[in-house]
């Protein structure tokens, strides 16, 4: 983009134009981090700071309601956690939410970015603008919502399915790990499943329509199109909603605070955080699940990249 | 296309398209008949109301909840709305010379956005909550809108820097050598061009900063600065023995009113929006 703006200047201005373009680069540098530095330094001021701040206090035994007993104990906290089968639970339950979500919400999400690009003309801004509800609604209203249509007290689901075996009427879905975790798990995947479905929409349509064809000409069924034609020629887009979505659920969060506050072993390492932190204010034991969440979060990326070769930048278009 | 549909496809595409409606539109259908029910149908486990009651409304509007729900949802429209402003003035300039000027370092802005938006809240938070207490942000409007840029500016330097990338930034040379200063050029052309964009990550930003929860219940503690979500999450009812499930549903239809509006009518840009600054090449 820089050759297109400045080859009209120096035209334009004949014979000054060497000294002036040099001048006119080196003004431009200094403009654009006028213009971006703020946003840059924002963003490092509200993530790596606190970051590093974290990880300085994850060293000190620290208690909020105990201050004068804070000492630095090296990685003793890390130790304690390491050692715990608490953190190894927490961690257990989020990579199991995590996979199970994640792989339902790729072929859910695919499914539906399919119809939505193959639906009828008419139906296609209504179904854009129903999937888009989802994703805009609070997580919070999206847990309540199904914590109440599960709850033995205002559900209708056990009413509904009594018939299946193991439910009955008076069945409480909140009361065991394998049926908390799959409502936790239904309502992460309404709420996040058309984020997938729309990166996937536009995906579909960066798919080009004459390579399509051609296979069809060809004699290719549908499903040697789907794998032949379309899912290598959307892979960048595929994996970028995979990553997105992994990252995410991971840090799942609300939608256990809500229904199930971590009981029936449903505690995921962000809520073993909170608690750590927020209610028991065990600064140096939070901050060490903090910093040890952020470290699985980054491994996550990484693997991710490498293992897939997203690259990300060219997936953003910047390249 | 649909010409080329016999009639039988086209009833399937039908059945397909109500099946997505139906999925999507189901438990808002849920939270909203539950909102209308009286406090003797709350525990009826059916899913609509035997009669409709506006009582869980008067309780959060006018009634018992009034000053939890009120503050709550002043102090969600003020938070979001100020975190939103400043996410996107901050990024349009940054966004602008990403796309539009030469210099060194666009991509460790860009893989710096990249890496924030991955950032688990989490972590962040329980730095904050200490540091907050200690400068008394805790429980203040700048102590929610700080930490809230987190999760506004990532996504839209992405957004916008997409949008930007596609305005045809020639045009703003062509309208100058017509004679149009710097300004005027910059402001007849470019600035319609941008709108759009920039409004679109508005809109976006807002759902983010809208639908936090972890920074809300942490790093507050009163109505004074206490989001929607997070007083949902510790509203417990008029008694300890009461259900509050309605006054909550109603309290959820509420504040799902705004996000509802934003998505009808502006269906088409919001999805372009969130596509192009996701996925692209």
């Amino acid at each position: 983009m820089s050759t297109s703006e400045k080859a009209p200047t120096g035209v334009s201005k004949g014979a000054a134009a060497p000294a002036r373009i040099s001048d006119r680069a080196r003004g431009e540098r200094r403009l654009g981090w006028w213009l971006a530095g703020p946003a840059f330094i924002v963003m490092l001021a509200v993530t790596a700071y606190p970051i590093a701040q974290a990880i300085y206090e994850s060293l000190f035994k620290f208690r909020l309601t105990d201050p004068d007993a804070r000492e630095f104990n090296w990685l003793g906290n890390y130790a304690v956690i390491l050692t715990d089968g608490v953190w190894w639970q927490a961690v257990g339950v989020t990579v199991f939410i995590t996979a199970i979500t994640v792989a339902i919400e790729a072929v859910l999400g695919f499914a539906l970015a399919l119809v939505m690009h193959r639906a009828l003309t008419i139906l296609r801004p209504v179904l854009r603008t129903a999937i888009l509800i989802p994703y805009a609604i609070i997580t919070v209203v999206s847990a309540f919502a199904w914590l109440y249509a599960f709850d033995i007290n205002t559900g209708f689901f056990t009413t509904w399915f009594s018939w299946v075996p193991g439910i009955s009427e008076d069945t409480n879905m909140f009361g065991s790990f394998g049926s908390a975790v799959t409502v936790i798990i239904i309502s992460e995947i309404w709420k996040t499943t058309p984020f997938i479905s729309l990166l996937l929409l536009a995906g579909l349509a960066q798919v080009p329509e004459d390579l399509q064809e051609a296979a069809k000409v060809d004699g290719a069924t549908w499903w040697q199109r789907m794998y032949k034609v379309t899912i290598p020629n959307m892979k960048a887009a595929i994996m970028v909603a995979l990553l997105f979505r992994t990252l995410d659920a991971f840090r799942i969060f609300d939608n256990v605070f809500i229904m199930t506050q971590g009981s029936q072993g449903t505690e995921v390492v962000s809520f073993l955080a909170y608690r750590q932190t927020i209610s028991r204010l065990e600064i140096g034991l939070g901050s060490a699940v903090s910093v040890l969440l952020f470290l699985c979060v980054v491994l996550i990326s990484i693997t991710f990249i490498k293992l897939f070769k997203v690259n990300l930048a060219s997936a953003r278009g910047e390249g | 296309m649909d010409d080329q549909k016999t009639g039988r496809e086209k009833s399937l595409w039908w059945l397909a398209g109500v099946v997505v409606v139906v999925y999507a539109l189901f438990p808002v259908a849920w939270i909203v008949s539950l909102s209308f029910k009286s406090s003797a149908d709350l525990g009826n486990r059916q899913f609509l109301p035997t009669n409709l009651v506006w009582d869980n409304y008067e309780t959060i509007l006018v009634g018992d909840a009034q000053t939890l729900f009120l503050s709550a949802l002043r102090n969600s429209i003020g938070i979001c709305l100020i975190a939103t402003f400043i996410a996107v003035v901050l990024s349009t300039f940054c966004a602008y010379a990403i796309a539009r000027l030469d210099f060194p370092g666009k991509r460790v802005i860009l893989t710096t956005a990249l890496a924030v938006a991955i950032f688990p809240v989490i972590s962040i938070v329980t730095p904050l909550f200490n540091l907050w207490r200690n400068i008394g942000l805790y429980d203040t409007w700048p102590g929610v809108i700080i930490p809230y840029l987190s999760l506004t500016l990532p996504i839209s330097i992405w957004t916008l820097s997409a949008f930007f990338r596609q305005i045809p930034w020639e045009l703003e040379q062509a309208a100058q050598v017509d004679g149009a200063t710097t300004w005027q050029a910059f402001r007849r052309v470019i600035v319609p061009l941008a709108t759009p964009g920039v409004f679109t990550t508005a809109i976006i930003s807002f759902f983010i900063a809208w639908n936090d929860f972890v920074y809300g219940i942490s790093l507050t503690s009163t109505e004074a600065a206490r989001p929607v979500p997070a007083a949902l999450a510790f509203f417990t009812g008029a008694s300890q023995f009461e259900e509050p499930a309605g006054a909550i549903a109603a309290a959820a239809v509420i504040v799902t009113i705004p996000v509802v509006i934003l998505v009808l009518l502006f269906q088409r840009r919001i999805v372009s929006g969130l596509t192009q600054g996701a996925v692209k090449g």
